[in-house]
């Protein structure tokens, strides 16, 4: 499954090709190293190190003056207690379950787009990628503007059909749907591109033999496309549900600082943030990251177990 | 052709495949465009209103109802953008810091993908394995000592710590690593043979070779460091070097209910990438696809 469909070739020629199987002399060997020898260096001093300091921060305690104290899993116990994390991780797998309806809009509007003979497919996709490709503090922004609740446009246009004006985005009650219903409308572009990819893998003949058979638009869509779809949309859904676990600019520019449903809205990377940067309790911060990684680490062996369940590969 | 068989039989008219089209297709396809246009107008409007707001007075967008076009054309919300902030030399950060974060993944990851698709040597699954680890890794677990480290080396509110840490990646070697293993081998063979050196064949055969995944890499990573806000807003706390996206974030700070100018702010800070896009749509749309296609 592959787009590279040269690569599963190309890899088993070389494995026949004599000369690769040879043993290679030692030089060569060295002018290897030195290819990845910048990325590696650049790995172990920004990613490697940082990571085994992080393992490191998360049991141990900031003195105001620099320097650690070891105090074994207490910040564990913290991140564990405290309330303001449960929420923060309610809302996190709150906002990954909207963040996930763009899945399905996006296949239906690839749905649409595959019809045999629409014109003006390459227009459709590229203003439905707009969004996606907007820096997203412009984007938070713009729909902060959109939903205020004096002078929105979007109240103004629900009111038409007798819907009360409303604060969106700073009544707890509505600000994480609000917020959610903006990473939709931002990322559906991008699942939209992945899946017409996706679609257009499918041979046409199969659509031409259950048209002979009679079906109809929507029979083929469940028969055909959603089946042959599905490696795709496993795919997809987990680097949705990755990203999505890690939401944060979209919130911190919605909610500023002084939202009263700054708390109610938070995802687990704001806190961290706050905890971080501003509250200077990097060794609670560093635990809380890690537990963000188990839990994403987690979710995504769910869905590798759950994909035999419902992915079909042809 | 067999679908010209079967179309014959509903539109008994038609003559080539083209001409054959059954009749229903059209009402079927005018419903097709008004759900796509619908669904582009929703995609598409908040910009154009993002636009109107900018060009209005504070006075009008306070106005209910609302007014589509503005009474007057007024652009003063978008000095006002220049002189609240240091917006100039934000939007010249914001291009450095891309520039030098796209330059460096080019560099870095396409000599790793080499040595890792098609030289040989000790500890190579082993190290690729290591390598893309990264891949899985929250960047908030990542922050708080790239932050000591950018510090130990004196680099606090300075280009460089925008784009130090994001020149090294491991999508991006995967990426260049999959589009060097489709090249044939003959190639590599043919220059050894005529005598030229690893770096020689890496350089001016097989690069070439890969412009498409090149440009693909180049524009996500363009738009990814652009668009980054979580590092910028933690090591380039003074406004002077902070690049765009966090600018205009304390820009919310200072103008909190005047809207015109926020939209002035946005639109600015959105604009160049949003013309790179106009520009380079395919490499755009090919970045996605490639890095969708890894199942």
């Amino acid at each position: 499954m592959s787009v590279f469909p040269a690569t599963a070739a190309a890899k088993s020629a070389g494995r026949r090709s004599p000369t690769s199987t040879a043993r290679p002399a030692p030089r060569g060997q060295r002018t290897a190293y030195w290819f990845i020898a910048p990325l590696g260096l650049g790995f172990a001093v920004f990613y490697f190190w940082p990571m085994i300091q992080t393992f490191y921060f998360s049991f141990t305690k900031f003195g105001p003056f620099g320097g650690h104290t070891w105090t074994g899993t207490d910040n564990y116990a913290r991140v564990l207690r405290d309330v303001t994390v449960w929420q923060a991780l309610g809302n996190t797998l709150i906002y990954c379950g909207i963040g996930l309806l763009a899945l399905p809009l996006a296949i239906v509007v690839a749905a649409l787009l595959n019809r045999r003979g629409l014109r003006g497919v390459a227009v459709y996709r590229a203003l439905y990628f707009v969004p996606f490709v907007t820096l997203p503090v412009a984007v938070g922004l713009v729909w902060n503007w959109l939903y205020s609740g004096d002078f929105g446009l979007l109240n103004e246009i629900l009111g038409w059909f007798g819907v009360d004006r409303h604060y969106w985005v700073s009544d707890p009650s509505t600000a994480v749907l609000a917020i959610g219903a903006v990473m939709v409308w931002s990322t559906t572009g991008y699942y939209l591109v992945i899946f017409m990819a996706g679609i257009k893998s499918i041979p046409q003949d199969y659509y031409e033999a259950a048209e002979l058979d009679g079906a109809g638009a929507l029979r083929r869509f469940f028969t055909i496309t959603l089946p042959l779809l599905s490696p795709t949309l496993f795919f997809a859904s987990v680097i949705c549900m990755i990203q999505s676990l890690q939401t944060f600019d979209l919130i911190y520019i919605m909610m500023g600082e002084k939202n009263p449903a700054v708390g109610d809205t938070q995802s687990v990377v704001g806190l961290f943030y706050k905890w971080a940067f501003i509250e200077n309790a990097q060794g609670a911060a560093a635990a809380l990251a890690f537990l963000l990684m188990l839990l994403i680490a987690g979710l995504t062996y769910l869905q590798f177990r759950l994909q035999r369940k419902w992915v079909h590969y042809g | 052709m067999a679908d010209t068989r079967t179309d014959g039989v509903r539109a008994p008219v038609g003559g080539g495949a083209g001409a054959s089209r059954p009749p229903r297709v059209n009402a079927g396809s005018v419903a097709t465009h008004a759900a796509l246009s619908l669904g582009a107008l929703v995609m598409v409007f908040p910009f154009l209103w993002q636009l109107l707001t900018a060009v209005k007075s504070l006075a009008e967008v306070s106005r209910v109802p609302p007014t589509f076009l503005p009474d007057d054309w007024n652009w003063t919300s978008f000095d006002e953008v220049f002189t609240a902030l240091p917006f100039r030399e934000m939007l010249t950060n914001s291009v450095l810091a891309t520039a030098g974060r796209t330059a460096g993944q080019l560099v870095f990851c396409s000599l790793a993908a080499y040595a890792f698709a098609r030289l040989r040597f000790r500890g190579r699954d082993v190290l690729f394995g290591l390598f893309l680890s990264v891949l899985m890794v929250p960047s908030s677990l990542l922050v708080l000592p790239q932050y000591d480290i950018i510090q130990q080396f004196g680099l606090l509110n300075s280009t460089p710590a925008l784009f130090l840490p994001g020149m090294f990646s491991a999508f991006g070697t995967f990426l260049l690593r999959q589009a060097f293993l489709a090249l044939p081998r003959e190639l590599e063979e043919a220059a050894r043979i005529d005598g030229a050196g690893t770096f020689r064949i890496f350089w001016s055969i097989m690069l070439p070779l890969i412009r498409p995944a090149l440009a693909a890499l180049a524009v996500i990573t363009a738009m990814t460091a652009w668009n980054d806000l979580l590092w910028p807003l933690i090591v380039n706390t003074d406004p002077q070097t902070m690049p765009i996206s966090a600018g205009l974030s304390s820009l919310e700070g200072q103008y909190e209910t005047n809207y015109p100018v926020m939209m002035a702010g946005s639109l600015i800070a959105s604009l160049p990438m949003l013309l790179v896009y106009v520009f380079l749509q395919r490499h755009f749309v090919q970045s996605v696809a490639f890095s969708g296609a890894k199942g």
